[in-house]
């Protein structure tokens, strides 16, 4: 993939990404939100941070098992994006649902399961977003920004919970997500038993293009150059500079995958 | 080491003054932009439907202005017509409210099926401005046109045995398609007391804003009981019993925890999953307070005189 080819994907992304909102605020303008609009925007920030946070969680499974490498790199802007939508809905409900009102607030983490689970849901996911830029992963070290990254499974069950508690009975739409999820999830494992199953078998060239533990971008080991700004694929630099950070998982030489 | 050095200029900096009302301002600033969010006046649909005659008007929301056709008519909750909010109304098309009649069953001197016209041709036709509170703390304003229960209760003479009155909603997957998915046990079937159901405030409905109910707020007869929540309220009746003893209710078949027999509008019993204390007005930005027995307290309280609330939810 050209540099070009992927900053339009990038771009792509982003203005994707950004749609949701910019119905919401042109249903605002247009009356598009109906009788409720206050629970109308909770609403489809919440369904949007659910959504996006799904998709964020595509790229991997679908590089281990179909061998696509774009999807990788637009990862961690779906994930970013889900922050700024959690971040949005939070913010909705704490400003304008409840207009601040401290009190209801309080109770609602502390006597509502409901409630403290989307909180909490949403406090997770600061560190990873925290975490994102490519220096986090340099300073924790990739096998250990990976650790703490499966928070995100953590996310998305919680996520759903959060759902299927907030409907009154039809708890349809939730249980999609979570089949959905459940079937991502599936996909890893079985891409990591083929994993291990190539690996028990013949052992295998050390980096297969398109079948390595950085999502399809060749390693490329890159001199560290503190301070400053990178081009072209980072998290490819990033893990390429931690010499041997993915061969030490596997015992036959074949590097981990993310 | 440099020295400090303010970096704006003495005339840049914010006024006292002003920096101490500087929340007002963020409250204004909220308020005018969610002020773009409410639904606007200006759109509001006028009402549709055949127009009734109306015997006599009784305003009983404190002279409160109804909420808007539009938001009464688009946004509700009929899961049988679908669950979201804006389903029944996208959906109503497919329910047929004529011909229709309503079987008037168990503890009654004079079981009868009535056509629904003839049943509203019995009684003058009221409108009844009620204040709405529904359990998901949202509420509205809504003028109903319809006559007291108490009055039909009278013409059908229960027995002594009757001490309670169940009201069913039609049960047709083709007219009411969301039948078709279990959301909940259908028929949809709720329940009052007798001496609830006989109470002057209790309405059955035929028609809002002096027009026939439309099919998303239960045409062509719903049931209205404004001290108690939305749910209460059965829509598109054809069967309303008169029993000994208290029959299952959809909502409190479902949940028990959550939904209560009596649900009586009560600010201080919270629902499990959020506040009961405030409400927002359809239209309106700011929760309200919600009141006991949603502001006809004087009226009906002394029917739960000794009766503990807070389990007889």
């Amino acid at each position: 993939m050209t540099r070009a080819r992927i900053r339009l994907l990038k771009a792509a992304t982003f203005a994707a990404c950004c749609l949701p909102l910019a119905r919401i605020a042109w249903d605002a303008f247009t009356g598009g939100l109906g009788a409720n609009p206050i629970e109308a925007v909770l609403n489809r920030l919440g369904f949007w941070t659910l959504t996006l946070l799904t998709l964020s969680l595509v790229p991997t499974p679908a590089h281990d098992l179909l061998g696509l490498a774009w999807p990788v790199r637009v990862r961690r802007m779906l994930g970013l994006f889900t922050f700024a939508y959690a971040t949005l809905h939070l913010c909705w409900y704490v400003g304008v649902d409840q207009f601040f009102d401290l009190h209801v607030l309080a109770k609602d983490v502390l006597k509502r399961k409901f409630m403290a689970v989307g909180f909490v849901g949403w406090l997770l996911l600061v560190p990873l977003a925290v975490t994102s830029t490519d220096r986090w992963v340099r300073r924790l070290g990739y096998a250990r920004w990976k650790r703490l990254h499966r928070l995100v499974y953590a996310v998305a069950a919680l996520g759903v919970v959060h759902f299927v508690w907030r409907v009154k009975a039809d708890a349809l739409r939730p249980y999609v997500f979570a089949a959905i999820l459940a079937a991502l999830l599936g996909a890893r494992a079985a891409a990591r038993l083929r994993a291990q199953v190539s690996r028990a078998g013949a052992p295998r060239p050390r980096s297969s293009p398109g079948r390595t533990a950085s999502g399809g971008i060749p390693r490329r080991p890159a001199p560290r150059r503190r301070g400053c700004r990178r081009r072209g694929p980072p998290r490819a630099r990033a893990r390429g500079w931690r010499r041997g950070a993915g061969r030490r998982a596997g015992p036959t030489g074949t590097p981990s995958r993310p | 080491m440099a020295r400090w050095r303010p970096d704006i200029a003495e005339r840049e900096a914010t006024p006292e003054a002003l920096y101490l009302r500087r929340r007002e301002f963020l409250a204004l600033g909220a308020a005018g932009a969610v002020g773009l969010l409410l639904p606007r006046g200006a759109r509001a649909g006028e009402p549709t439907g055949a127009a009734l005659q109306v015997a006599r008007k009784v305003d009983q929301a404190g002279g409160e202005s109804p909420t808007p056709w539009d938001s009464v008519t688009g946004y509700n909750n009929f899961y049988e017509l679908g669950t979201s909010k804006e389903d029944p109304s996208r959906n109503a098309g497919s329910l047929r409210p004529r011909p229709w009649t309503v079987t008037i069953a168990g503890e009654v001197k004079k079981p009868q099926t009535l056509d629904v016209d003839a049943l509203a041709r019995m009684f003058p036709l009221e409108e009844r401005v009620y204040r709405m509170r529904c359990v998901e703390a949202w509420s509205m304003v809504i003028p109903w046109v319809g006559f007291p229960l108490a009055d039909l209760v009278r013409r059908l003479e229960p027995t002594s045995r009757a001490k309670y009155v169940a009201f069913q909603t039609l049960l047709d997957r083709d007219q009411l398609p969301g039948q078709r998915r279990p959301v909940l046990p259908w028929p949809y079937v709720e329940a009052l007391r007798i001496d609830e159901a006989t109470h002057p405030l209790t309405l059955l409905a035929v028609g809002l804003y002096g027009r026939a109910l439309p099919g998303q707020n239960g045409a062509p007869l719903r049931l209205v009981v404004p001290w108690k929540y939305g749910f209460k309220g059965a829509k598109s009746i054809v069967r309303i019993t008169f029993l000994a003893d208290r029959p299952h209710t959809t909502w409190n078949d479902a949940a028990p925890d959550e939904y209560g027999f009596y649900a009586n509008v009560n600010p201080d019993v919270d629902h499990p999953r959020w506040s009961q204390a405030r409400e927002r007005r359809i239209g309106e930005f700011f929760r309200r307070k919600t009141l006991p027995f949603n502001g006809y307290a004087a009226e009906v309280a002394s029917l739960y005189a000794g009766l503990d609330l807070r389990k007889n939810y």
